[in-house]
């Protein structure tokens, strides 16, 4: 009985942390059909910049929550800096072009932000353990959990939620699916695609960025972070049905718990579970579980 | 304007000259037949994971410590110049790289080489090209039991030191110790690590059981998972080889857990970034470091090459020289400079490779982390001396220092020339001589 | 009537005899880390082929790593275990596992179109890489293998073992290159570009999309395993990281750097990438990333065609790679 709640709050806790760094992924794709390997980057500058700033505030003596502010405006910083400046300089030039070279300018972009990093944050790690051992622990199933993954959660299920509010809710939202549906038709009738495209991308880019700030507190931030995170995210995504917010969510989830199975019963297979299972709905449904299904070309 | 410039030639044609009738910093004239310079490659990580701990802490401490020895008259009178390159990259590209420092830049020797992969990969060819190699770093204790090599040297431990060192360690501290635990990341030396360290206990305490073998991805960086598993298993002892990224992750994660209180933790590879961690370390850590490279270890105040890296190092870089990257390479640059004054003293002149290469094999010599033997591997590989400690928050510091220590001599830890480690253990350590 | 199609044959053939023998004598003209560059490119230059084919047909692989690690691993599991060390029998082995592989996965893949087919190649091949890095008993997880220079035909090549790779590597390079192009004139070949044009006509028209796809997938499958074959030999190290995403991001990047309008551009892209790549680590040793993504970014804005285009830049891009005089 503990070795399953501990499945299931392990497994909750990786899928929250899984949902926050591959929804931004999911949403650039839904919106741009653009599949964005720096997308690992914009993580790894979120986390940089979270714990840059975060490691200000606790040392300028302040109280040392308002570090958890911090994380999101950093993220929301990172977002607005960057996610303009990337679509409106490259990647609104290859719309129109085949899938593997927007591909290839998203790698591209990946390979000069690594190095772009190392010049401003170095190779040292930036620690900032702080927020995650402040809202200390609960004893569950015979073990002490920290708190923080709780947190992890709830920024998790508030992003996704906000991301559902703002594309089904919304104006903007009606505007967003216009464009998903038909990008021509809905410019034709007046919609301003382009800067449909740029908030769409910027709030990819925030996403992105949030969940490296917010795993700032839990890990070392260095140099590689961008590349690990990438394929996991590729791979959620993917699982999920592509460009499908809720299925990224079910996704994560399925991810997270299997990982942690293979961990509790069998860990010598918690890296093979993943893609195994990446493959296997690719071979069953290959719109992912949730995705819809793609119109062929004629 | 062409005042200006004219003064600009002027003040440059003046440094000009001063470089050029300064005394050269030769403390003995340069024997016969000498280059102008000894060109040194020196290959390490200087992006990815393992440039933050080792590759950049390497880099920077070969250039302060060529510097140094350059002031006092680089090798045999002849300076010292650097080529560095980026370990970093596909297997292949690693030994382009090689093929052009050697070929190319005309390099005399390589030192280079942190992960065993590329220490695996560049010895055949280091024997195809006739190229003097030091492997600094690498901990693979495979490289001279599965061949023997010409042109090819290290000049630090393998890992069998890591494993068997924190053993004995374990035992020392807490001998009653029943159930153990291993949580090393999910690659080749990681493996290593761990058969080294459980055949060792289980040969010193036979009724050690093993309850969890966990293998987190390299640089996954999130181990809730496994925490949980280790809280709920609860072992005496945790063996894990986590290092850089992955060792403070760790370290952020287990300790509001509480798991450094709740099970003994031995870590066998970092203390890289101990001083980063600050206030953030956890105390009652074992820690291990691939040898004799504390900031108080082997001891500074009688070891003055350790004094005075510890103290240039620090001048420059505003931190600690920390393992061990760092040590690592100085102790190659001291090796290759014992060996070639060894060898322009026997030949009276410039010596060529093999000279070199003979005045290696099983030679010895001081280095900050102490005196250094090539004395297995046919004289091609280093014994070092194996330390662990357990951490404790030093305020002195300002990071975590390091409590009990206890340092393994080189025969208590190392196996004899021409047996391999495992082998080594699983006869009973014959030999052995510990204190 | 036949002596002026011999000739003409000949006057056809007579650029790439030149080019060919020009490459022969090229090695004794270079240092020998540019003749080990040109060797590692050339075998590269066959994996980034088989990409191309299958960009040909608007197939985006993702994955061409497995192939590669699968050629290399051959090399390395009959040098381990079979005790083999010959060369052409170990390319006839590379060909015939990564040949087996693609059949077994192409079944699957065969049905799959864009970011799907992509996807669900890389996932193939993560799960080999996964496997190599977890097999660790057997393939040395990522310390890798380090496989021994094969016998040529039985000959030792010893000290001339750098020339003899890259001679061999020449030889294999230049036949696939033309057994590509002869099957790029056959109406198989014509099939691959069609289905990018319009699927659904090909249907239509009688032939099969599935089958023309399958047959691609398979060809460009044995060109992966025949790079890795070779790079084991000549690089004696192979590693997990053959099949890693990024080292088939690599391939990608190959293919798109050189253009994919004839055979002969993956060649052109392979060397350049490993010259460009080479001379970034040099110079830059601490920024060389930013230098490759920099050079990669003008390319993919500036000349999407590849560098292929610059040579023959009025060339349609569906123009077919082989030469219209065929058929």
């Amino acid at each position: 009985m503990d070795t399953l709640t501990l499945i299931l709050l392990d497994g909750i806790a990786f899928a929250s942390w899984l949902f926050l760094v591959s929804a931004g992924l999911t949403f650039a794709y839904g919106v741009l059909r653009i599949l964005n390997i720096a997308h690992g980057s914009l993580y790894a500058i979120g986390a940089y910049t979270g714990a840059t700033l975060a490691g200000l505030v606790l040392h300028s003596g302040a109280n040392p929550f308002l570090a958890y502010p911090v994380l999101v405006g950093a993220a929301l910083l990172v977002g607005l800096a960057l996610g303009p400046l990337l679509e409106r300089g490259f990647l609104r030039r290859v719309y129109d072009q085949e899938e593997v070279i927007t591909l290839l300018l998203t790698f591209a972009i990946f390979l000069i932000l690594e190095d772009g990093m190392k010049l401003v944050w170095g190779v040292s790690p930036i620690i900032v353990a702080e927020p995650y051992a402040l809202l200390g622990q609960l004893p569950l199933a015979g073990v002490t959990y920290p708190v923080y993954s709780f947190l992890l959660t709830g920024v998790a299920i508030v992003a996704g939620l906000a991301l559902w509010v703002v594309i089904d809710r919304t104006r903007f939202g009606k505007l967003i699916t216009s464009v998903i549906h038909d990008r021509e038709i809905s410019a034709a009738l007046g919609v301003n695609v382009p800067r449909i495209c740029t908030v769409a991308f910027t709030g990819a880019a925030m996403l992105a960025a949030l969940g490296g700030a917010f795993t700032a507190p839990m890990v070392s931030v260095t140099p590689g972070i961008s590349a690990d995170v990438i394929v996991l995210a590729f791979a959620v995504t993917v699982i999920g049905g592509l460009g499908n917010i809720s299925g990224g969510a079910i996704g994560a989830l399925l991810v997270g718990l299997l990982r942690a199975t293979a961990i509790q019963f069998f860990p010598a297979l918690d890296l093979f579970v993943v893609y195994a299972l990446m493959a296997v709905i690719l071979l069953v449904r290959p719109e992912g579980l949730f995705g819809g299904v793609e119109v062929r070309r004629i | 304007m062409r005042a200006r410039s004219l003064s600009r030639w002027l003040v440059q044609g003046a440094v000009l000259l001063a470089i050029i009738a300064s005394p050269p910093g030769r403390a003995a004239a340069a024997p016969a037949g000498a280059p102008p310079q000894v060109t040194i490659g020196i290959v390490t990580f200087l992006s990815g994971a393992a440039s933050g701990p080792f590759g950049l802490p390497a880099k920077t401490a070969a250039e302060f410590w060529i510097e140094k020895l350059n002031r006092e008259g680089g090798i045999g009178g002849v300076k010292i110049v650097p080529v560095v390159v980026d370990e970093a990259g596909p297997t292949d590209q690693v030994v382009t790289n090689y093929r052009r420092l050697v070929t190319d830049q005309k390099v005399d020797l390589v030192i280079g080489y942190i992960s065993s992969a590329n220490c695996t990969a560049v010895p055949p060819v280091a024997e195809e090209l006739k190229a003097l190699t030091i492997l600094f770093d690498c901990g693979t204790n495979r490289v001279f039991e599965n061949a023997q090599y010409k042109y090819v040297f290290r000049t630090a431990a393998h890992t069998g030191i890591d494993g068997i060192g924190a053993a004995r360690y374990v035992l020392s501290v807490k001998p009653g110790v029943k159930t153990i635990a291993g949580l090393n990341p999910d690659y080749a030396w990681g493996h290593d690590s761990w058969d080294i360290f459980e055949k060792a206990i289980r040969k010193l305490k036979p009724d050690v059981t093993v309850v969890d073998t966990l293998w987190p991805k390299l640089m996954q960086g999130q181990f809730a998972s496994e925490i949980s598993k280790l809280q709920a298993d609860k072992p005496d002892v945790i063996f894990t080889s986590v290092w850089g990224g992955d060792f403070v992750s760790f370290i952020e994660q287990a300790k509001p857990r509480g798991l450094f209180a709740q099970s003994l933790v031995v870590i066998n590879n970092d203390g890289a970034n101990v001083e980063e961690l600050g206030h953030d370390t956890a105390d009652g850590i074992a820690l291990g470091f691939r040898g004799p490279h504390w900031i108080s270890i082997p001891n500074p105040a009688r070891n003055p090459l350790q004094q005075q890296f510890i103290d240039g190092y620090r001048a420059r870089y505003k931190k600690y020289p920390m393992p061990h990257g760092s040590y690592h390479v100085v102790q190659a640059l001291q090796g290759v400079k014992a060996a070639y004054e060894k060898a322009i003293k026997a030949g009276g002149r410039w010596p060529g490779v093999d000279d070199v290469i003979k005045a290696l094999e099983y030679s010895e010599f001081d280095t900050p982390s102490g005196r250094i033997r090539l004395a297995i591997g046919h004289g091609h590989q280093a014994v070092e001396e194996a330390v662990y400690g357990t951490t404790r928050f030093d305020p002195q510091l300002g990071f975590a220092g390091l409590g009990g220590i206890k340092v393994f001599p080189v025969k208590c830890v190392n196996p004899p020339d021409g047996v391999k480690v495992v082998d080594w253990i699983e006869q009973g350590f014959p030999g052995a001589e510990c204190p | 009537m036949r002596g002026a199609q011999v000739s003409r044959t000949l006057a056809g053939a007579a650029p790439w005899l030149a080019v060919l023998l020009a490459l022969a004598i090229l090695p004794r003209l270079l240092p020998d880390w540019l003749g080990f560059l040109l060797t590692v490119a050339f075998a590269k230059a066959l994996v980034v082929l088989g990409v191309a084919v299958l960009l040909r047909s608007n197939l985006v692989s993702f994955g061409h790593g497995l192939y590669f690690a699968a050629g290399a691993y051959t090399v390395g599991f009959a040098a381990k275990w079979l005790h083999l060390r010959e060369a052409v029998l170990l390319i006839f082995g590379a060909v015939v596992v990564s040949g087996a592989l693609a059949a077994l996965l192409g079944l699957f893949l065969a049905r799959y179109r864009g970011i799907f087919f992509g996807m669900l190649t890389l996932a193939f091949s993560m799960i080999l890489y996964s496997l190599l890095l977890r097999l660790y008993w057997l393939t040395g997880g990522t310390d890798g293998m380090v496989t021994a220079p094969p016998t040529i035909l039985g000959v030792v090549p010893g000290a001339a073992a750098g020339r003899a790779h890259y001679y061999l590597t020449l030889v294999c390079l230049a036949l696939a290159l033309a057994l590509t192009r002869r099957w790029l004139g056959s109406p198989l070949g014509y099939l691959a570009s069609a289905i990018r044009d319009n699927e659904i006509r090909v249907e239509y028209m009688g032939a099969s999309v599935r089958q023309g796809i399958y047959r691609t997938y398979l060809l460009s499958g044995v060109l992966g395993g025949l790079g890795g074959c070779l790079v084991a030999f000549s690089v004696g190290h192979i590693a997990p990281e053959f099949s890693y995403w990024t080292q088939s991001g690599d391939f990608v990047f190959v293919t798109v750097l050189g253009g994919y309008a004839s055979v002969f551009a993956p060649v052109m892209g392979s060397v350049v990438f490993e010259l460009v790549r080479n001379y970034a680590y040099a110079l830059s040793p601490y920024t060389w990333q930013m230098s490759l993504g920099a050079i990669l970014l003008l390319i993919v804005l500036f000349l999407p065609r590849g560098l292929w285009s610059l040579l023959a830049p009025r060339a349609p891009v569906s123009s077919p790679w082989t030469s219209s005089s065929r058929r």
